[in-house]
């Protein structure tokens, strides 16, 4: 049964549930004072010690169900347990309902297995042959066919065809049964393969899923992968918020103050009883963004608002500005709607019209220079394509000169800049910083780099 | 100190304390595998109660350490008795000076002085604080960390030592380690995250609010002397409200509060107009109550067919 139990931890983590070898330990030794009695008391011990959240705990309880429904299991324990009747294995084939004639000698031992019906037999030889295949290891689930092969191999097929062949020639009748029998072996094996690929391959295939969505270029996503990319973009804003929001406390205290100190402790004849100390000043970021919502960038522009807007905890202070052929103010939108909405809203607003740079920096000048201090990081994400109206590349200028940073990011690659209708090389003399920004990796690095200037 | 789950069950019960079964084997197993149990859940579910009965049950003392911000070292694990130390100096001043009186040279005074020992860093200096308590009882007990969550993080770290070893460092005395285990409990209320390490070397238990058969058991153990359909109303009407958006849901205790609220009020039967009259013991917010009231009558008829039907 501890083999057992590992198998199980193993799936555990498949399915997302951080188990460590330190509660592995606990599980096993909640397990030996609890015993394997009862299935809803022993449940109840691996959730309490292997999960350590609601989301967890329903992830695991899903996961035991499934472990313990695996066909091969459930014979193996009804082998220990003569008790057990086992009516849920998916065998088409009932217990020895009479007709079987007793299989002849010369035939190979599965084969003899299929003809006799031994149900519990077959799921012994194929719980072992699954072991054999170390069928734990399936990840991906183009591993499907390999390990079928392979748990069929260990089965013994080939003797199986031998024997199929000659039974053809000698017993037609025999043979056909024997043909059924075998397709039913063989779903039952589909049927095990699948199951592990459920169990142990979700972290994996989940992982190769997001590697992907990372890197794949935000302004030509699927309809489908747009609410995938949602979830990313949400882990990602957890991700920086965790990482930018706890150490500001203990980075704040610097050097003892002396002088304060001494004046403080005039009263004590100068013996400092209470020290002061320096603090570090720290700003937190203050952000205005610009944001080119026209067709080609819309949908970057898009996610990168989902993400700053998300960052609650670590940003003090975002304004953020659309525009396409002019620009408005959104952060009320944003703050205020759901994801879904505040986006149709601003599009419908100011989106799909062709960009005008100069006219939508003019506005801005115009309306919200003042929102722009030396403590605030300006991004701009566009793609710099001006349809060849006036860049007006001096307003970017006095932009940057009022803030701390002006970030641009574009989602065109640097080959593009320059090329066409594209000011980029002008605007980004007036930039601290440009850079690429066309996936969700590249979106989360810039806006990691933006917080931690602040840090 | 308990055979079974079962026994832990039934031993509850008795201290009129219904435990799920999760429960029961959560309380088993740490006493089993001296673990310290960690219980999150909504407030009023009975997380502190736990802690209680378990020591009542087991005869033992309950030392409680209630969390909030700015919690630290001196006021959970010990701290130096400052004024005794000086009151002590000033005492033995004399004392002092008799000793030190042969010494010819302030060399040779000071090396007295070491042989002296560290008598004012002594174990009669020290104030325990909670959890140095809950390491020095005699016959164990149960410690109760309550609220972890507002703690600061700092605090959280503090903790790691005593919940995996049962132990705790102090600088001049050295280490210090538990008489006998105690049975720890922390509760949260999930504020925050709390770190994998200290999750790591918990049981997680989670307490959400019981089903209706359940509520109706513990309403029965808590409030003596409610008829069984009273019981019955109060627990489907709580039930109904719980599926609202409320700020603050109504819990166990609200229940309970509520139940001998309505005994003490000598109603036999839930009608609208007591509902409405008491509903300010059952919802915490204005804004709650505003948007409980319209609904408060079919709310009340469905729970009465309940009663009747269910």
């Amino acid at each position: 049964m501890r083999q057992e139990l590992h198998r199980f931890f193993r799936a555990a983590r498949g399915a997302g549930v951080r188990v460590s070898p330190a509660e592995s330990i606990d599980a096993m030794r909640a397990v030996k004072d609890v015993g394997f009695s009862d299935r809803g008391i022993l449940r109840d011990a691996l959730l309490l010690t292997l999960a350590k959240s609601e989301d967890e705990k329903q992830a695991l309880g899903n996961c035991f169900d499934l472990f313990f429904s695996q066909p091969d299991v459930k014979d193996e324990t009804a082998s220990e347990d003569a008790a057990e009747s086992g009516g849920a294995h998916p065998s088409p084939g009932e217990t020895q309902t009479g007709g079987a004639s007793a299989p002849s000698p010369e035939l190979g031992e599965l084969t003899q297995m299929l003809m006799a019906r031994d149900r519990n037999a077959i799921a012994a030889a194929l719980a072992n042959a699954a072991n054999a295949a170390s069928l734990s290891d399936i990840r991906y689930f183009t591993q499907r066919g390999i390990f079928s092969t392979r748990i069929l191999e260990a089965l013994g097929i080939a003797r199986l065809r031998d024997d199929l062949d000659a039974l053809t020639a000698s017993n037609p009748s025999e043979a056909e049964r024997l043909t059924a029998a075998t397709e039913a072996l063989r779903e039952n094996v589909r049927d095990t393969v699948n199951q592990a690929l459920l169990l142990y391959g979700r972290e994996e295939a989940e992982n190769l899923r997001h590697e992907i969505l990372r890197n794949a270029p935000l302004a030509r996503l699927e309809r489908r992968q747009v609410e995938q990319m949602k979830v990313l973009i949400r882990a990602i804003a957890r991700r920086l918020r965790e990482r930018y929001s706890k150490p500001r406390k203990r980075q704040r205290r610097g050097h003892l103050d002396t002088r304060k100190t001494l004046r403080r402790n005039a009263a004590w004849g100068g013996v400092p009883f209470l020290t002061s100390w320096k603090r570090r000043h720290r700003d937190r970021p203050k952000i205005v963004a610009l944001c080119d919502v026209s067709g080609s960038v819309a949908q970057v522009s898009d996610f990168f608002l989902l993400l700053i807007h998300s960052l609650h905890e670590v940003v003090d202070d975002v304004r953020s500005f659309a525009f396409s052929g002019h620009l408005i103010e959104v952060s009320d939108i944003l703050d205020n709607k759901s994801p879904e909405e505040a986006m149709s809203e601003i599009m419908s607003k100011v989106g799909f019209g062709s960009s005008d740079y100069g006219g939508s920096f003019a506005d801005f000048e115009k309306g919200f220079m003042a929102s722009v201090t030396a403590k605030t990081t300006v991004i701009v994400l566009g793609d710099a394509r001006t349809n060849n109206l006036d860049p007006r590349a001096d307003i970017l200028r006095r932009i940057s000169e009022r803030s701390k940073r002006l970030v641009w990011l574009n989602p065109e690659g640097r080959m593009a800049w320059g090329w066409g209708d594209s000011e980029m090389p002008r605007y980004a003399a007036f930039c601290s910083v440009v850079r690429q920004c066309a996936t969700a990796k590249q979106l989360e690095r810039a806006v990691s780099d933006i917080v931690a200037a602040y840090q | 100190m308990f055979d079974s789950v079962e026994d832990v069950q039934q031993r509850f019960k008795g201290a009129r304390y219904i435990a799920s079964r999760r429960i029961s084997t959560v309380v088993y197993l740490s006493e089993r595998m001296g673990r310290p149990v960690l219980i999150e859940g909504p407030a009023g579910v009975g997380k502190t109660e736990l802690a209680k009965t378990l020591a009542e049950i087991t005869n033992r003392p309950l030392i409680r350490l209630q969390c909030y911000e700015g919690l630290d070292e001196a006021k959970a694990l010990y701290e130096w008795k400052y004024a005794k130390q000086l009151l002590y100096t000033q005492i033995l001043k004399d004392k002092l000076g008799e000793v030190l009186g042969g010494a010819a040279t302030l060399d040779a005074a000071l090396d007295q002085l070491h042989d002296f020992g560290d008598v004012f860093f002594s174990k009669e200096f020290v104030e325990p604080r909670p959890l140095l308590q809950a390491l020095e009882q005699a016959k164990g007990c149960v410690l109760l960390v309550d609220e972890i969550d507002k703690s600061d993080a700092e605090f959280e770290s503090l903790l790691l030592e005593i919940l995996s070893d049962y132990q705790i460092s102090i600088p001049e005395l050295g280490t210090i380690a538990a008489v006998v285990k105690p049975t720890v409990i922390l509760t949260s209320n999930g504020e925050r995250d709390l770190s994998d390490a200290l999750k790591r070397r918990c049981l997680h238990l989670h307490i959400g609010f019981p089903e209706q058969k359940l509520e109706e058991r513990i309403v029965e153990s808590r409030v003596p002397g409610i008829s069984q359909s009273l019981r019955g109303q109060i627990v489907g009407f709580i039930n109904q409200v719980r599926a609202l958006d409320l700020k603050k849901l109504p819990s166990v205790s609200e229940t309970i509060d509520w139940a001998r609220v309505l005994v003490l009020l000598q109603s036999s039967e839930l009608d609208h107009e007591t509902v409405k009259d008491t509903l300010n013991v059952l919802l915490k917010y204005e804004a709650d109550i505003e948007t409980t009231m319209p609904q408060v009558t079919s709310f009340v008829a469905k729970a009465g067919r309940q009663g009747v039907f269910g």
